[in-house]
């Protein structure tokens, strides 16, 4: 194994450990449910994809060429908006958060129903 | 125990330490959570530092059969939590 690829997998291994740790201690620590999200949908991924990128570095320092983990990372890197999305509207869903002022064309929300939305 | 002797073995070492640490933290939000989004973004969080977990096991036997593994984990998270999301949203998943 080269030390130059060895080096750097252990560093993004360092770096994708810390990550992951502080996106699931935020989810552990904050204390709305709107900042919850914050933390595991960003620095969570970002840590995940960067112990995917160690395990190319690794395949890299081995003697392989494998670079299909690619594919993981960019499939979790497009669908973590989308999950933090649809978990955003089930908290404005379920009055877990302050409910945000309506919108410019229509009386309310679509997630809350013509009923339960703020007087407008 | 046998205590790891280079750099790439302790850095594998305190990685795996702290996704593991990372997936129970999330099972504690996933228990105590006061909510029905906590409880989906804990399961969300837990399939992430899954895939993570699964990826650092291969990266310790040196084998390449755990992509596979890992990339239908990323998708069938992804489409699990859309779901769920969607159950309590809408009160049906396909309408």
């Amino acid at each position: 194994m080269s030390t130059v690829l060895e080096i750097l997998t252990a560093v993004t291994l360092i770096i994708g450990a810390i990550f992951t740790l502080v996106g699931s201690y935020g989810l552990l620590k904050l204390d709305d449910p709107m900042k919850r999200l914050h933390a595991p949908t960003k620095a969570g991924t970002l840590g995940v994809g960067a112990l995917i990128t160690a395990s190319i570095l690794h395949s890299f320092a081995t003697g392989g060429n494998s670079v299909h983990e690619v594919l993981i990372v960019a499939f979790l890197f497009v669908t973590a908006p989308i999950s933090a999305h649809f978990i955003s509207k089930v908290n404005i869903h379920r009055k877990r958060c302050e409910t945000p002022p309506p919108p410019p064309e229509d009386t309310s929300w679509a997630t809350l129903g013509p009923s339960d939305g703020p007087a407008s | 125990m046998i205590l790891p002797t280079g750099l790439f073995e302790w850095s594998l070492l305190i990685a795996i330490l702290s996704v593991s640490v990372s997936q129970v933290m999330a099972m504690v939000r996933l228990v105590i959570g006061p909510g029905n989004g906590d409880r989906i973004l804990a399961l969300d969080t837990m399939v992430i530092n899954a895939i993570g977990l699964i990826v650092l096991l291969g990266i310790a036997q040196g084998s390449e059969v755990y992509f596979e593994a890992a990339l239908i984990f990323a998708m069938l998270g992804f489409v699990s939590t859309v779901a769920y999301a969607r159950f309590i949203l809408r009160g049906d998943i396909i309408e």
